[in-house]
């Protein structure tokens, strides 16, 4: 059970996080973020959602089915869900139903949100793949097994907090990567096009690609060091 | 148990972003099930898409009339398949249980040769093909290359190949470019997930023209 077991923190090290320091127990990965922020100046439509807490308004939803705090968060994640369906190659029409689908399951699913595991984004977000994958694919994605968190597990505010700060400078280390690394990790992630995909869209090598998003990931890093 | 041959950041995170075929997800969802370091892994991955769906500049604006149609939805009832929670297996983690049961005895074999026996399972897209592999102990599985990438993962008992012993959760990636003999060690027959994405060449037991027939 990695919630208790520190050294989980190291072992992940090698992938994003930062070092592990004193007094921060537990990663973000295993944290909800309650508030998003989105550091500084990325233009568009990330402006308004500073210090809205995501995750207590889905809070309220999940333990009091409350509508107003649904209607905040269909607000602010609809428009994103719709436009990651469009960039994986769905028409306006077509992504619009989707993102509906996707929204009408964080309110019928919303047990299942655990603000200590996962971001409400980060949480939508595998909803919205999930979607993406069954209409696209038309197959399967096996799901890893459950782990039993036990009777007791009940995180507390303090992890809770951590988490969010944690995930609030992964979002900062991202924006400020430069944008060209940028662009390709939202590709991967986005465009539902595998490594080589990207590699005939580009015109690049696949050595190259892979190589290209291994030194996005080291320098995003680097930047939650200092985020 | 202790896992030493873990996922690599490229299967991780095609895995997060939904960007693996069917076969190779069953290959990753069922070494995650066993390895909590992986699984730490994945959540990072997946906090990443969060962090790129939140920060996400494009915003694709939805209809006028999207938030009431989203909100006369609430009431709706669904059908609440409430998955029952498996019971865990000591050979078959839950991912693999949805393709071939709890019960060893009741898969269906099919001989390789000495003693090696494979069952294709069954995957809906053609991203790569799934199958159990049945080593007894001491013996090696038919020398094979691959045109693609082949994952082979431990479920019981235990192989070797070149230098490196694998055991049950540990996660073998080859390419292309390697040419492997796995030989089951140990006292137990060995029992692997093995995925490959492309038909792998026995180089001596069943000539290549066969191959289509064996599905391998």
């Amino acid at each position: 059970m990695y919630l208790d077991d520190t050294p989980l923190y190291d072992a992940y090290t090698p992938h994003i996080a930062p070092p592990r320091r004193v007094g921060q127990s537990v990663g973000f990965w295993q944290k909800g973020a309650g508030v998003l922020t989105n550091a500084s100046g990325k233009q568009g439509g990330a402006v308004a959602m500073g210090q809205i807490d995501f995750a207590a308004l889905m809070l309220r939803v999940r333990d009091a089915q409350d509508r107003d705090a649904f209607a905040e968060i269909f607000q602010h994640f609809a428009p994103r869900v719709k436009g990651f369906l469009m960039k994986s190659g769905s028409d306006a029409a077509l992504a619009e139903e989707l993102a509906q689908d996707v929204m009408a399951t964080v309110w019928h699913k919303s047990a299942q949100f655990d603000p200590a595991r996962a971001s409400l984004a980060t949480w939508i977000f595998t909803i919205a793949r999930n979607r993406r994958v069954d209409h696209f694919r038309r197959s399967r994605r096996p799901e890893p097994e459950d782990l039993d968190w036990g009777p007791d597990y009940d995180p507390d505010a303090a992890e809770i907090y951590q988490a969010a700060e944690e995930s609030r400078r992964l979002s900062a280390a991202l924006t400020t990567l430069p944008e060209p690394q940028r662009a390709l990790i939202e590709r991967a992630y986005f465009g539902d096009l595998s490594h080589s995909e990207i590699a005939a869209q580009t015109g690049l090598p696949l050595g190259t690609i892979k190589s290209r998003i291994r030194l996005a990931l080291e320098r995003l890093r680097q930047n939650m060091n200092q985020a | 148990m202790t896992i030493k041959h873990h996922l690599s950041d490229d299967l991780l995170m095609a895995y997060a972003a939904g960007n693996l075929s069917e076969a190779f997800s069953l290959a990753v969802a069922t070494h995650i099930s066993l390895c909590d370091e992986c699984r730490a892994a994945l959540a990072a991955y997946e906090a990443m898409g969060g962090a790129i769906l939140d920060g996400e500049s494009d915003l694709a604006p939805m209809s006028d009339d999207a938030l009431a149609r989203a909100m006369a939805r609430l009431d709706m009832p669904i059908p609440t398949k409430a998955a029952p929670k498996k019971p865990s297996h000591p050979v078959l983690p839950a991912p693999l249980q949805d393709y071939v049961g709890t019960d060893l005895a009741q898969i269906k074999w099919r001989s390789l040769g000495m003693g090696v026996r494979q069952a294709v399972l069954p995957t809906r897209d053609k991203g790569g093909s799934a199958r159990l592999l049945y080593i007894p102990a001491g013996q090696a599985v038919p020398d094979h290359g691959h045109r693609g990438m082949e994952l082979t993962l431990v479920l019981q008992g235990a192989f070797r190949d070149e230098a490196q012993r694998f055991a049950r959760g540990d996660i073998e990636i080859a390419t292309e470019a390697d040419e492997h003999t796995p030989v089951a060690i140990g006292d137990e027959d060995c029992i692997c997930l093995a995925v490959t994405d492309a038909p792998l060449r026995f180089n001596a037991m069943i000539p290549r023209l066969l191959q289509p027939l064996f599905r391998i």
